[in-house]
């Protein structure tokens, strides 16, 4: 083993070619495809995430649909031409599900980052800081999407299937719900000061946005129990990602889902890069620093 | 001689003839070889009412070790904190190799090598990982990043850990691999922000010798910051941050000389006020 520094090897200035001049398109390919293989190396090394975000919904498609079909009659509703069984309906809230817990999980990793320091790492980088956010958004929205492709894999065989051609037409809904939840995930963390307080998006965020939504029952029945709470279901944005979703695995579009998912995921992250600007920045904080100097 | 920090003192370059104009460098342009390694004017930070720094003035001449020393508290994260951009300079200006940090972030960053006072790896890559993470956030093609691995490794002797996760290293290794990585982009100023804190004493000596090693043999400037009287040596060039203020900016010897003091342990305790300089490490 060795154990001492090779001044020999030490970093000579004048003889090694500099960096290119300007950042290119390589250069910026090279950093999102850096970025985006951290993030999946991150979630490979932490299986119990990538077990636990499989079994929150298998659960709920094994032992709660299961137990609710008898119950919960879904009339003829678009996109179905016929009746389904309830566990077809929930498959699109359960993908949601995924995406909703993804896209709250990079939240807590940029919080992590942030109080380990790794966060520093990254914002430190030559490229342009909405550039560096939006590939780490790119990276969470990408290990969340297999994610939930591998839950559509069960569940086919399971047998809750879509048309063939719905597990294709489903990607760039998935893609676009998950820009816009792991966006907000990232607005939040710029506001989250501590990891600890992470419990409180489990109860104030995920979970509301995921019941009062049509992820586990259509939108009518909530409105024939209280139309209040119908009110609710049409502000959370959840309601829009699942009903995009749910169009897309029939080759359809739901266009005010479409527009609405559009436009929150530009909003939440102009937000969040914003928040994390230098210049405005709520990492502007004395606690951020990392050190006591 | 820059000796104590003054209005007369701030914006000036020794090394050079018409010290006191500040050179500008537009984006992407080639660097003067006259350029400072690193220009801070003027610059002022607050969090919230408190003040962290006051008008803070100094330049580094390229290939150069300096020291930025001061107590716990005194500014130097936040210092550092606004030279690598993670703040933004309200108050005054930052230039690095004449690049100015708010206007021209990305030239000046590219020049750029930190080491935090925080740990920074991540502790469930390895080795390799983190350093083409690194190189990846500074676009480096995926042969140019292994071949500069291989070099920064064997430079700093860790390339046996190369496949080892960061979690399994000493913290003198994980500073080392830090420096490492710093270095990777091949920056012309390095920032190392209390880089011996927690290691034990060989370790300090081990990275603290090396670092100036490396600065004679390449040419890299280096900002030390350190609260540790015994890392500072006879020939370094010292600037003393106090409560946010530059009270000294000079070689050691003239520190030494203007405040009358009989080593520079005891020239710190008297700017800084300290009752006991032992506490720092001072050889008073």
């Amino acid at each position: 083993m060795s154990t001492g520094w090779n001044a020999a090897s030490a970093p000579d200035t004048a003889t090694v070619p500099a960096l290119p001049r300007n950042l290119g398109l390589r250069q910026y390919l090279i950093c999102l495809r850096g970025i985006c293989v951290r993030e999946g190396l991150r979630f490979i090394h932490q299986r119990e995430r990538f077990v636990s975000s499989l079994v929150r919904p298998l659960m709920w498609l094994f032992i709660f649909a299961a137990g609710f079909r008898q119950v919960l009659g879904v009339s003829i509703i678009p996109p179905y031409r016929t009746y389904v069984l309830y566990e077809v309906y929930i498959t699109p809230g359960l993908c949601g599900m995924i995406l909703l817990f993804g896209g709250m999980q990079s939240s807590l990793s940029m919080v992590y980052d942030r109080e380990m320091g790794n966060m520093r790492t990254l914002l430190v980088s030559p490229f342009p800081r909405w550039f560096l956010l939006v590939s780490k958004l790119l990276a969470g929205v990408t290990v969340s999407v297999l994610q939930v492709y591998v839950f559509l894999a069960i569940a086919w065989f399971w047998g809750v299937k879509a048309p063939p051609l719905g597990y294709l037409m489903v990607l760039p809904a998935l893609f676009l719900s998950g820009m816009m939840l792991c966006a907000l995930g990232l607005l939040l963390s710029s506001l989250i000061k501590q990891l600890e307080n992470f419990s409180g998006i489990m109860n104030f965020v995920i979970f509301p946005m995921y019941f009062a939504s049509p992820a586990l029952y259509p939108l009518w029945r909530i409105q024939e129990a209280s139309p209040l709470l119908y009110k609710i279901c049409l502000l959370n944005p959840f309601t829009y990602a699942v009903e995009l979703i749910r169009f897309a695995f029939y080759g359809q579009v739901e266009w005010l889902s479409l527009g609405i998912v559009a436009g929150l995921t530009a909003l939440f992250l102009g937000a969040a890069i914003l928040a994390y600007s230098p210049t405005r920045g709520l990492v502007n904080r004395k606690q951020d620093t990392g050190g006591n100097g | 001689m820059r000796g104590l920090a003054g209005p007369a003192m701030r914006g000036g370059m020794p090394w050079e003839e018409g010290a006191g104009q500040l050179h500008h460098v537009p984006p992407g342009g080639e660097v003067p070889a006259s350029v400072a390694a690193l220009e801070v004017a003027a610059v002022s930070h607050f969090y919230g009412r408190s003040q962290a720094l006051d008008s803070v003035s100094f330049t580094l001449a390229p290939a150069t070790f300096t020291v930025l020393l001061g107590l716990n508290g005194a500014g130097k994260t936040t210092l550092f904190s606004l030279i690598s951009h993670l703040y933004d300079t309200r108050a005054g200006s930052i230039r690095v190799f004449g690049h100015d940090i708010a206007r021209a972030s990305s030239e000046a960053l590219r020049r750029l090598g930190i080491v935090f006072q925080a740990r920074t790896l991540d502790l469930d890559l390895s080795v390799r990982q983190n350093l083409v993470y690194h190189a990846s956030l500074h676009g480096m093609s995926s042969r140019e990043a292994r071949e500069r691995i291989a070099a920064m490794l064997e430079a700093v002797g860790m390339s046996d850990r190369l496949n080892d996760k960061a979690r399994s290293l000493s913290g003198g290794q994980m500073r080392r691999i830090e420096i490492a990585r710093a270095l990777l982009h091949r920056p012309q100023l390095i920032l190392l922000d209390e880089a011996t804190v927690g290691l034990d004493v060989k370790s300090r000596a081990d990275i603290l010798a090396n670092i100036r090693n490396m600065v004679a043999r390449s040419g890299i400037s280096v900002l030390w910051a350190t609260h540790l009287i015994d890392e500072v040596s006879e020939g370094d060039h010292v600037l003393v941050l106090h409560k946010g203020r530059l009270v000294a900016d000079g070689m050691v010897s003239e520190l030494v000389r203007e405040t009358g003091a009989g080593a520079i342990g005891e020239a710190f305790a008297r700017l800084t006020g300290l009752d006991a300089p032992s506490e720092t490490g001072a050889r008073p």
